[in-house]
């Protein structure tokens, strides 16, 4: 009994705050997180869409805030969540298919889905500023 | 809802009674526009590159936009995303926000306020084409 009140070491059940998630999790969360991120970019699609509609001044408004370093950064965050998400979702169509469950097949799409958000992003802005 | 006492598992309960006849309407949904998004969001990150890459912004939009093919895309890529959109949102708060009332309400506001959006860009896109 004497024992009960002693600190132990034992391990811990996982839990998010003492719990290292491996990389396939934090791409998981990242899945929603940007998907949430996206849905409020909609939001700015329409309005540059809704500016364009209301007349040439309403348009270059929205190009001098879209033009401005804070418009940049969130066209920046934009396309990287846009790109991961677009791979990312691709893997999860595999998934659905059943495909792709094997833990070494998890790692490699780990791979390929960093990856092809870093050349997918980097490929749309080299071509949009030459 | 069932008494406590109940020594019946949930699976056994649940076991016999069906489907709850919404889950696979709204995993398809979301399967198929995920599907339809991949190219649709290639060909709007194309298209955005091309107006970035030059012209008088506003004339440079509107002559984009005035082609049939780009308006029919991007009324589709409207209608799409925001549908695909409100669905995985609709996963978000069933998972992370207990209060059934607080649910229910946040699920019913983003799909209005997905649809209205929606359609405010569809009809946006449509002035940009015959309105000008």
């Amino acid at each position: 009994m004497a024992n009960a009140a002693k600190p132990t070491s034992r391990p811990l059940s996982p839990h998010l705050q003492v719990y290292r998630l491996p990389l396939a999790a934090v791409l998981s969360i990242s899945h929603r997180i940007t998907g949430v991120g996206l849905s409020l970019g909609l939001l700015l699609l329409t309005w540059w869409l809704c500016s364009a509609a209301y007349g040439p001044d309403a348009y270059d408004q929205a190009m001098v805030y879209i033009a401005s370093p804070l418009g940049l950064l969130i066209l920046l965050g934009f396309s990287v969540a846009l790109f991961f998400h677009l791979c990312n979702g691709i893997r999860h169509l595999f998934w659905d298919a059943g495909r792709n469950f094997e833990i070494s097949q998890t790692k490699r799409g780990n791979i390929y889905v960093i990856l092809g958000t870093i050349v997918l992003t980097a490929a749309a802005w080299l071509l949009a500023l030459a | 809802m069932f008494a406590s006492n109940n020594l019946r598992s949930p699976l056994g309960r649940a076991r016999g009674l069906g489907s709850a006849k919404e889950g696979l309407h709204h995993w398809w949904g979301q399967r198929l526009t995920a599907i339809a998004l991949v190219p649709l969001t290639l060909w709007f990150v194309a298209g955005i590159i091309h107006l970035a890459m030059g012209g008088e912004p506003y004339e440079a939009f509107m002559g984009w936009i005035a082609n049939p093919c780009n308006a029919t895309l991007m009324i589709l890529f409207l209608g799409v995303s925001f549908h695909h959109a409100q669905l995985g949102m609709q996963v978000v708060y069933e998972d992370y926000i207990g209060g059934h009332a607080w649910r229910t309400g946040m699920i019913i506001a983003t799909k209005f306020a997905a649809y209205g959006f929606a359609a405010l860009g569809i009809v946006s896109t449509l002035i940009c084409c015959f309105g000008g």
